[in-house]
C-alpha cells in the first residue's frame, strides 16, 4: 500500500461513522484548546505583569527600610533593635554619585480631603518633583510640584484626575485651597490619566511635597526611595553606591533593601513562566485523557468492523498492513481533532484579546507545539493496542460472523 | 498436474472440554483448472476444508502442498501474500466494504499489493466491464442488488488473476435468478482456466460441476468426476 492509499481508506473509515469521528475529533480539539488557551493566559499575565514593571519607570532601584534577608547572623535582631528609619537626609546622601539621574522620596498615607462640604478618603503621597519623570507621568492641567529644597514644606497639592471630578465637578480645580487633614493646600496640577501603574492609582491620590506629607503624618521616615540610574550598566554601580552610603550613614549597620526592577522583573517573569508551563501541563493531561478514548474507540471500531479486518486479510492483507490501517486511522483522526483545536484555540486566544486588551493573551510557540505532539504522539499510542488485536484477528471467525 | 495436494489433513476444535473433529485425515488432490463442488449436511467440514485451502486457516496435523511447494509452514506475512496473488474468495454474505464503491471493492486486493493507481484502475474498469457492471462503479454495495453484489465479490476476487476461486455457498443469499447469474459467471472464469471450488447445499447447482465431493463428518464420503464416474 501506498501513502496516500493508506490515507485514503483511513479517510473513509472515518466518514464512514461520522458520530463516532466528531465525537473524537471533539475530544482531541478540546484538548489541543485547552492548551492553547490556558498557556495564552498564563503567557498573558506574564506580559501583563512585566509591562507593568517596565512601566514603573526605566534603570529603576526602589530603596526600602529593613533588611529583607532572612538567614544568617543579624546583630539587629539580635540586640532586640528596630531598623533605623530612611531620612530626608538619607535620600540627599544618594544624589551624590554621577550615576545617579535622580532620586524621588516618597511617603504614603490615608487622609481626609475636604473642599466646601465635599469629602474623601484619599491616598496621600508625598514626594517631589522629580516623581513625575521618574515615573514617566504627564500631567493634564497645570504644574507638578515645584523643584525645591527636599525639606521645604511647601502647601501645594497634585490631585487626581477622578478627585478633581468629584470634587470639583466642572468647575476649575487650579489655585483652589483644598483641606487634608487639618492643612490647607492649593491645587497646583491635576494628573492625566494614566493607562494603568501598579501599586498607585493615579486617578485616586493627592500628591503633595515630601516634607509637607512628613509634617501631615507626623514622621520624620520614608517609605521609600526611589533612584534613578543613568543607564542599564550603571544599575549594579548604583546599588553598590546606595548600600555603602547608607551603611555608612547608619553606623555601619545594613538596615536597607535595595531592590532594582530588572530582579522584579525576572522574579515574576518566573512565577509567570512556572504558572503557564502548569497550567499547560494540566491542560496537556486531558490530552492523555483523550488518548484514552482514542483507544477505547478504536477498540470498538475493530470490533465493529471484525467483518471488515477478516476480509482484508482474506485478500492478503499482512498483519503489519492491518496494524498501518488502524494506527493511519488514528493519526488522522489525532491530526483532525489537534487541527480543530489549533483554530479554537488561537480564536479563543484572539477572542481574550478582544475582550480584555490589557492581557496580551497569545500562546507560546512551545505550548502550541507541544500540544499538537503530544495530541498525535498519543493518537497513536493508544492506538497500537487496538491495531495489533485487529492484526491478531482470526479471519475465519471474523467472516463467519454476519 | 496436481495444484492442490493435502495429505493427512486433520483440523480439531475445543468446543468446551469436547473436540470436534471438523476435519479427520483428508487426502485430497485438485488438478489446476478443475471444477469442483464440495456438499454435505451442515457441519460436516465443508467451510474449515475451503478455508484451510485458501490459507486462512492452518491444520492441526498434516500437509497442504501448493504446485509441490507446502504452505502449511509458511510465515503469516507470506501466506497472506500467497493469498493475496494466488487465491480468490467469494463468500456467502458478500463482504464488500458498505462505505466504499463498487469500483473500489474490487480494486482493494490491488491496493493492498501496492499496484500503481493507474494500473489498477485500468484492471477495475476491464475486470467491471467483463461483468456488465461498469455502470455500477460509483455505487456503494447498499445501492446493488443481492445478484451485483456477489459478481463485484467475484470481480474483486479475481482482480489479482489468482489460480484458485474459492468460493462458500456463493448463491446461499440470492433467489434462483441471480444465483444462476453468479454460477455462470463464476463457471465463465472456470472455463477460462481458473480452478473453481465451490461449496454448495443446492444439489442441482453441485452437480454442474466436472467434479463433486460429498462430506460428511470431516471426511470426504464420495469423489465423483463426471467422464470417469
Ligand atoms: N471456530 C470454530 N470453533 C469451534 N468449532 C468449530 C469452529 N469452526 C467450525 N467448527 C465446527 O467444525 C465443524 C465443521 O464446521 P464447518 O463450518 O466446516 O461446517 P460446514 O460444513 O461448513 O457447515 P454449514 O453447511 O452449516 O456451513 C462443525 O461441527 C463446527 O461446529
Ligand atoms: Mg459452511
Amino acid at each position: 500500500m501506498t501513502g496516500s492509499d493508506i490515507s485514503r481508506f483511513a479517510w473513509t473509515a472515518l466518514r464512514g461513522y461520522p458520530t463516532r469521528t466528531l465525537l473524537m475529533l471533539i475530544a482531541t480539539a478540546i484538548g489541543v484548546a485547552a492548551v492553547i488557551v490556558l498557556t495564552s493566559l498564563g503567557e498573558g499575565a506574564r506580559r501583563y505583569v512585566t509591562d507593568e514593571f517596565s512601566s514603573l519607570g526605566t534603570n529603576l532601584l526602589i530603596v526600602f527600610p529593613g533588611r529583607s534577608e532572612t538567614a544568617g547572623f543579624n546583630p539587629t535582631t539580635m540586640m532586640g533593635e528596630t531598623p533605623r528609619d530612611l531620612t530626608l537626609d538619607d535620600a540627599l546622601a544618594l544624589t551624590r554619585s554621577y550615576s545617579v539621574r535622580r532620586i524621588a522620596p516618597l511617603n504614603v498615607g490615608a487622609a481626609d480631603i475636604s473642599w466646601r462640604n465635599r469629602q474623601r478618603e484619599v491616598t496621600v503621597i508625598g514626594t517631589t518633583h522629580e516623581m513625575l519623570a521618574i515615573r514617566h507621568w504627564e500631567l493634564a492641567q497645570g504644574d507638578f510640584l515645584p523643584a525645591t529644597d527636599l525639606d521645604l514644606a511647601t502647601p501645594v497639592c497634585v490631585i487626581g484626575g477622578r478627585i478633581r471630578s468629584k470634587l470639583f465637578g466642572a468647575r476649575r480645580a487650579l489655585g483652589q485651597w483644598l483641606r487634608i487633614g487639618d492643612r490647607r493646600f492649593r491645587v497646583i496640577g491635576v494628573m492625566a490619566s494614566e493607562g494603568r501603574s501598579i501599586g498607585v492609582d493615579v486617578q485616586e491620590t493627592v500628591m503633595i511635597p515630601v516634607a509637607s506629607a512628613q509634617q501631615l503624618f507626623n514622621t520624620p521616615s520614608l517609605f521609600r526611595i526611589l533612584v534613578e540610574a543613568r543607564s542599564r550598566d550603571a544599575i549594579q554601580p548604583v546599588k553598590r553606591f546606595i548600600v555603602d552610603t547608607l551603611k555608612a550613614r547608619h553606623q555601619g549597620e545594613k538596615d536597607v533593601t535595595v531592590v532594582t526592577q530588572d530582579a522584579v522583573l525576572a522574579t515574576f517573569d518566573r512565577i509567570f513562566s512556572a504558572l503557564t508551563y502548569a497550567v499547560g501541563g494540566i491542560a496537556a493531561i486531558s490530552l492523555m485523557v483523550a488518548g484514552i478514548l482514542i483507544m477505547n474507540v478504536m477498540l470498538v471500531a475493530v470490533s465493529q468492523r471484525t467483518a471488515e479486518i477478516g476480509l482484508l486479510k482474506a485478500l492478503g492483507a499482512a498483519p503489519r498492513q492491518i496494524v498501518t490501517l488502524i494506527i493511519a486511522e488514528a493519526f488522522l483522526l489525532s491530526l483532525l481533532g489537534a487541527t480543530l483545536g489549533l483554530l479554537l484555540g488561537q480564536a479563543t486566544s484572539a477572542g481574550i484579546r478582544q475582550a480584555f486588551p490589557v492581557l496580551p493573551a497569545q500562546a507560546p510557540v512551545w505550548a502550541v507545539v507541544t500540544a499538537v505532539l503530544v495530541a498525535l504522539t498519543t493518537g497513536v499510542l493508544f492506538s497500537l493496542l487496538p491495531a495489533r488485536r485487529a492484526a491478531r484477528l482470526d479471519p475465519v471467525l471474523a467472516l463467519s460472523r454476519r | 498436474m496436481t495444484m492442490i495436494d493435502l495429505r493427512g489433513v486433520r483440523r480439531d476444535f475445543l468446543v468446551g472440554d469436547q473436540t470436534v473433529h471438523a476435519l479427520d485425515d483428508i487426502n485430497l488432490n485438485i488438478a489446476a483448472g478443475e471444477y469442483v463442488s464440495i456438499m454435505g449436511p451442515s457441519g460436516s467440514g465443508k467451510s474449515t476444508l475451503l478455508n484451510l485451502v485458501g490459507l486462512l486457516d492452518r491444520p492441526n496435523s498434516g500437509h497442504y502442498l501448493l504446485d509441490g511447494e507446502d504452505v502449511t509452514t509458511l510465515s503469516d506475512v507470506q501466506q497472506a501474500h500467497t493469498r493475496n496473488r494466488r487465491i480468490g474468495f467469494v463468500f456467502q454474505a458478500f463482504h464488500l466494504v458498505p462505505r466504499l464503491t463498487a469500483a473500489e471493492n474490487v480494486e482493494l486486493p490491488l491496493v493492498l499489493a501496492a499496484m500503481a493507481p493507474q494500473e489498477r484502475r485500468r484492471r477495475v474498469a476491464t475486470a467491471l466491464q467483463a461483468l456488465n457492471l461498469s455502470d455500477r462503479a460509483r455505487h456503494k454495495p447498499e445501492q446493488l442488488s443481492g445478484g451485483q453484489r456477489q459478481r463485484i465479490a467475484i470481480a474483486r476476487a479475481t482482480i489479482t488473476e489468482p489460480d484458485v476461486l474459492l468460493a462458500d455457498e456463493p448463491t446461499g443469499n440470492l433467489d434462483h435468478k441471480s444465483g444462476g447469474d453468479v454460477i455462470d459467471t463464476l463457471e465463465a472464469l472456470n472455463r477460462r482456466g481458473i480452478t473453481l471450488i465451490v461449496v454448495t447445499h443446492d444439489a442441482e447447482l453441485g452437480a454442474r460441476a466436472g467434479r463433486r465431493i460429498l462430506m460428511c463428518d470431516g471426511r470426504i464420503e464420495a469423489d465423483a468426476r463426471t467422464g470417469t464416474a
